[in-house]
């Protein structure tokens, strides 16, 4: 077993290091009080990853992305991840089901989203569907040439800013063990098609400045050409990638919770009450520890999990038991933090108080604490019938 | 236009070293180790004139342990075009390194040389000089400005006092400051790239040179703790304070 990083491993994280430090922290307290991104701003954080070869670095390098194995884009995440949403989504990383692309969406969409001249935005989740993705009730019916969809979707991230979105809807219904099941089908939507309107939703606690907008369909009418993948099989599609992004999550979490970490110690070493640092007391010192214990067990797991996926031998089990366990022990480590540094926690004027706000969503999206739960548990009963 | 680079493994200027528990040196067990920054920008001097068709090809090297080729890779990922490196565990002191650039000098004759001024890890701003002396090239050290024109270079120097323009005829020795330049970060596929550029590896005995240390530390320590300071109650109580108790004036 070998947990060292390789030469180019180690010169990737240095990049992204310098280049989180340089160009997107100076940002990112104005960010979050403006609740914005200026476009200025955006157009320099997406000139500047382009210039790096950061820009869409999950992608295959046969279709112009970096080219990079999942565990090396883990440790990409873990770095982007010392800021928020907000400022490192200009570091695109495009969702890796376009390359589902064929025919002319290849030039249309897939390639222009690489280069950092178009944007996408992920569609499924709906009001009545968020767990429960299976659930959704968006329809769309084949109308001559076209498919008209009805419906709408909320929790869509940057859609605002986004030139397309994929778009799942239901196609159809098939008979599996006695119970009906939507057939679901992926489009490729541009954003200012007729009969589509994208609208901001509620504001959110965490990320502020990265905004989620709510898509509403109105007999907006898709040629049949912009099907992504096949008709009725847009699980196919999605399900990998939905499983991936778990584990990219996972390392997001690391990254945030190391950043507490690093704040947390230099503040428990130089804060003086009753004459001494606060961390000569055992009660802030072994708070330490465990924090530094919890972030290690998290960053292990979540590498050997993006390791797990790159040999082809990861578990959605795997990738759930990563999910959950780093963005726990993200909630636990950034609660501790503001415990540490006392009311200065609370205070804006200071990094702890966005990253405990920001933690708290790693345990909703891309599929609930609970919901990783309940896969992990699955796949250890599923063996004995159960 | 060749020219030759120099690149240092140190320890990374964000890490807070410590003397070992026994004195005997600076603990760097376990650190990360990265290039020294003023031979990063050494590098970037050197990529710039590539870039502007001055230059057309770069060669890193590092002096060191086996590891130090993690230094070369660096520099190549960001633009050298080949490598090499002296390995040698030896704790290699500034002449000895003059002396094997020396030898390095004389396989490629480079029209530039470019170092860092100093290493942050030793302070010791000797090995530019050193090489001039050696190879009776001219120097241009504590540069703020290169520009290479016509067969020769133009080094702005950073001077006690301001800034003093040298100008020198190739081939030539420039060693780097602080301000010539701020050094790019590598780029993905630039570093992805390094891993198959050429890299050539001699020890000093390939050289002829003797590497053997020829001073030795006896201690290290950590500076002194800095007290805390007092108010004073008037300028005269401040004069009498420095000429008689700090003995500074």
């Amino acid at each position: 077993m070998n947990f060292s990083l390789s030469n180019e491993q180690e010169m990737l994280v240095d990049t992204v290091k310098a280049f989180v430090e340089k160009e997107l922290i100076p940002y990112e307290a104005e960010v979050d009080a403006a609740d914005a991104v200026s476009p200025e701003l955006a157009a320099q954080i997406r000139n500047k990853a382009i210039e790096l070869g950061l820009y869409a670095f999950n992608m295959p390098e046969s279709v112009g992305g970096g080219g990079l194995d999942y565990f090396t884009q883990s440790l990409i995440e873990r770095e982007l991840a010392k800021v928020g949403w907000a400022l490192h989504v200009f570091v695109a990383r495009p969702s890796k089901i376009l390359m589902a692309c064929k025919g002319d969406q290849i030039e249309e969409y897939l390639l222009p989203t690489i280069r950092g001249e178009k944007i996408d935005c992920f569609a499924l989740t709906e009001p009545d569907a968020g767990s429960d993705a299976a659930g959704i009730r968006t329809k769309a019916v084949l109308d001559g040439d076209d498919y008209v969809i009805n419906g709408s979707k909320h929790f869509i991230s940057h859609a605002g800013h986004a030139d397309y979105s994929i778009v799942f809807a239901v196609t159809g219904s098939e008979e599996k063990n006695g119970r009906s099941r939507n057939q679901v089908t992926a489009f490729l939507v541009d954003n200012d098609s007729e009969g589509l309107v994208i609208r901001r939703g509620p504001k959110c606690v965490s990320n502020r400045g990265y905004h989620t907008y709510e898509l509403f369909f109105d007999n907006c009418r898709v040629p049949a050409s912009k099907v992504l993948g096949e008709v009725g099989k847009g699980w196919a599609v999605a399900n990998d990638w939905l499983v991936a992004g778990r584990v990219m999550v996972a390392a997001n979490c690391v990254g945030q919770a190391q950043r507490a970490m690093n704040l947390s110690v230099e503040w428990c070493a130089n804060r003086k009450q009753f004459g001494q640092a606060i961390g000569k007391n055992q009660g802030v010192s072994f708070k330490l520890a465990n924090m530094a214990t919890q972030i290690q067990a998290a960053d292990i797991l979540t590498l050997q999990t993006a390791w797990k996926m790159d040999q082809g031998t990861m578990s959605d089990g795997d990738a759930g038991m990563a999910k959950l366990f780093a963005s726990e022990a993200l909630a636990q480590v950034s609660d501790d933090s503001v415990q540490l540094f006392g009311g200065m926690g609370l205070m804006d004027e200071l990094p702890i108080e966005r990253i405990w706000r920001n933690a708290r969503i790693e345990r909703i999206w891309e599929g609930t604490s609970e919901i990783q739960q309940h896969i992990i548990s699955r796949e250890l009963l599923r063996p004995f019938g159960c | 236009m060749k020219i030759l680079v120099a690149v240092k493994r140190v320890v990374d200027y964000n890490v807070k070293v410590r003397p070992k528990s026994d004195g005997t040196d600076v603990d760097i067990a376990n650190v990360k180790m990265s290039i020294n920054p003023f031979c990063e920008i050494a590098v970037e001097e050197a990529v710039r004139l590539k870039e502007k068709g001055v230059a057309t090809e770069i060669i890193a090297i590092s002096m060191g342990p086996k590891q130090a080729q993690e230094q070369v890779r660096t520099a190549l990922a960001l633009g050298a075009d080949r490598g090499i490196l002296v390995e040698s565990d030896e704790d290699l002191q500034p002449l000895a390194i003059a002396k094997m650039l020396k030898a390095i000098v004389e396989k490629e004759s480079p029209d530039l040389v470019i170092l860092g001024k100093q290493a942050i890890d030793g302070d010791n701003n000797q090995t530019g000089q050193m090489l001039g002396a050696l190879t009776s090239m001219p120097q241009g050290t504590f540069a703020s400005e290169v520009n290479v024109a016509d067969g020769r270079v133009s080094v702005t120097r950073e001077i006690d006092g301001g800034l003093q323009t040298v100008n020198l005829s190739l081939p030539a020795i420039v060693t780097t400051d602080l301000r010539l330049n701020e050094p790019r970060y590598a780029s993905l596929p630039n570093i992805m790239k390094a891993k198959r550029k050429p890299m050539d590896t001699f020890t000093p005995e390939d050289l002829g040179v003797d590497a053997t240390p020829r001073v030795k530390t006896l201690s290290v320590e950590p500076p002194a703790e800095r007290k805390a300071g007092i108010k004073v109650a008037d300028v005269a109580e401040l004069v009498d304070k420095l000429k008689n108790e700090a003995k500074v004036i």
